[in-house]
């Protein structure tokens, strides 16, 4: 029996107001897989999240996560919005966002108790945060609150992780700690992060695409030139893979 | 000033005060922390047309100006979710329709209008009792309604987006919070009138924001803070003789005006790295 694909998506499209987002996207997820989606800003990227996630409902084709329809997984899938999507003065503390993880498990009505407090605080752990748990979120530093998030996404135990440009908020020096995490992280749960910073993804991911309206996938993390210059339209750094990561610019 | 406690208006006065500063307290700062400032002063102006309905068919306003509000809630909840229409844009149409009925209405009732600049601007001291039982009734629903559903507002408020992720029905829960809003400014209208009700939803909550980061915290101070003002803008309008509803918004005002101010000069002094 071969596993179930954690995401399948086939021939996918979404358009907002007739102009084109996602142009017939195939994608497979498998378990552990760690796959890094490239492109330009407004190439789809986060709409394709949001297809993952069921919040868009495409024109055409077929989404399935965990063999069911986006929504009716939802509980599985953990999702890290892009940093600036909240109101940093929020009068909220580090545990309460991540207790809102637990909001699937808990449902209406019913206030949150001792065993999602003490879900939020092994997740709180998990990605080293437990001593900042009582602050407020806004006072964190940048990679912290992002720490913070994905423990909001992890206290669901989600078989799938979604970040939504994760490292834009994260100082490089503590770029390397982020993705550590996430290493670990891939060994219970599929992790697919959509970002800009083609330097920071390509090293650490098992899986590349790239998107720009169509999707340019290729299982391996090799970029080639070709692929690149295709999804953003003009010549880019390009980055060679070995044991230390450099990279190599083209002529432009 | 303990003279006047003797005097039955007095006592409905305080008691107006009280509840009207639970109902502001709490739901204001829904209204500070989730941006809908406008939108509440939209429902609160358009409780006007309901002010006017009572007028024409000669029952009590305060009723009238519910059916209004809860009514303008819900358009406006529907139509800032199920159209394409720009919310400022609602806003705006919503507070000009409700304020352009009620003056036809009140137009069309024969004779003039007995106290109509009671609902307008508030007189505190000229609340009847049954319309502070039905302040009282009206508290009781909102705290319910926030004890019930904390946990929802909470992540309503924050991150509608990742509600909708985690299954929350975020569109049904953000109609109930504009109709407690709607509720709100019904307890207010008697004491700072339908005008001034959206300082009452703002200024209290504004200034607890200051002083803590708990959402609870928050209400609790929000509360003491709207009690405060009520009590002493009403002793300071007895004192000097001014309207009481107006008093009341311009000693929380300058209050908070004041407290932005120290604020800003703290900061100002770090930013510096000033004197120790």
């Amino acid at each position: 029996m071969t596993a179930l694909d954690v995401v399948r998506l086939e021939d996918v499209c979404v358009s907002y107001d007739g102009t084109p987002a996602l142009e017939g996207i195939n994608l497979k997820v498998a378990e552990h897989d760690f796959l890094g989606i490239i492109g330009p800003n407004g190439g789809g990227k986060s709409t394709l999240l949001k297809v993952i996630l069921g919040l868009i409902k495409p024109e055409r084709g077929m989404v399935t996560v965990l063999g069911n329809p986006p929504d009716r997984s939802r509980t599985k899938i953990g999702y890290v919005p892009q940093y600036s999507n909240y109101d940093h003065n929020f009068p909220v503390s580090v545990i309460e966002v991540v207790m809102m993880g637990r909001y699937g498990k808990a449902g209406l009505l019913k206030p949150y108790g001792r065993v999602d407090r003490a879900a939020a605080q092994k997740a709180l752990t998990r990605v080293g945060m437990l001593d900042h748990a009582a602050a407020q979120i806004g006072q964190l530093s940048g990679g912290q609150q992002q720490r913070a998030f994905i423990a909001r996404a992890l206290v669901s135990e989600p078989q799938l992780l979604l970040l939504d440009e994760p490292t834009a908020s994260v100082d490089s020096a503590m770029q390397t700690d982020f993705y550590e995490l996430l290493e670990h992280l891939k060994e219970e749960m599929a992790i697919v992060m959509v970002s800009h910073d083609i330097g920071a993804v390509s090293v650490f991911v098992d899986k590349i695409a790239c998107l720009n309206v169509q999707l340019y996938y290729h299982g391996s993390r090799e970029i080639t030139p070709e692929i690149l210059e295709a999804t953003y339209k003009c010549p880019v750094q390009l980055i060679a893979h070995g044991d230390i990561p450099h990279r190599v610019l083209r002529e432009h | 000033m303990f003279e006047a406690f003797q005097f039955e208006f007095m006592r409905n006065a305080m008691l107006a005060g009280l509840l009207a500063s639970v109902a502001c307290g709490i739901v204001g700062v829904y209204v500070v922390v989730k941006k809908i400032v406008s939108m509440s002063g939209s429902i609160a102006h358009a409780s006007f047309g309901g002010i006017g309905l009572g007028y024409l068919l000669k029952f009590n306003p305060v009723l009238g100006a519910m059916i209004f509000t809860l009514l303008s809630a819900v358009t406006m909840g529907l139509v800032t979710r199920r159209t394409k229409l720009p919310e400022d844009t609602a806003i705006g149409i919503l507070w000009a329709l409700g304020m352009a009925l009620g003056v036809i209405f009140i137009g069309l009732s024969a004779g003039y209008a007995p106290d109509l600049m009671s609902y307008l601007f508030g007189n505190i001291l000229t609340v009847p009792f049954t319309d502070i039982l039905l302040m009282a009734a009206l508290d009781v629903i909102i705290l319910t309604l926030v004890i019930a559903f904390y946990k929802e507002f909470l992540l309503l408020s924050f991150d509608e987006e990742f509600g909708i992720v985690v299954g929350m029905p975020v569109d049904a829960l953000y109609l109930l919070m504009l109709c407690m809003v709607a509720l709100t400014v019904v307890v207010l209208i008697r004491v700072v009138g339908m005008i001034l009700v959206i300082a009452m939803l703002t200024f209290p909550a504004a200034l607890a924001r200051q002083f803590t980061h708990d959402l609870k915290k928050m209400m609790m101070l929000s509360v003491v803070f709207g009690m405060l003002f009520t009590f002493g803008g009403l002793w300071i309008s007895y004192a000097l003789n001014l309207a009481s509803g107006a008093t009341i918004i311009l000693l929380s005002g300058l209050v908070l005006l004041l407290s932005y101010a120290v604020t800003g000069l703290r900061g100002k002094v770090k930013a510096r790295g000033g004197p120790a």
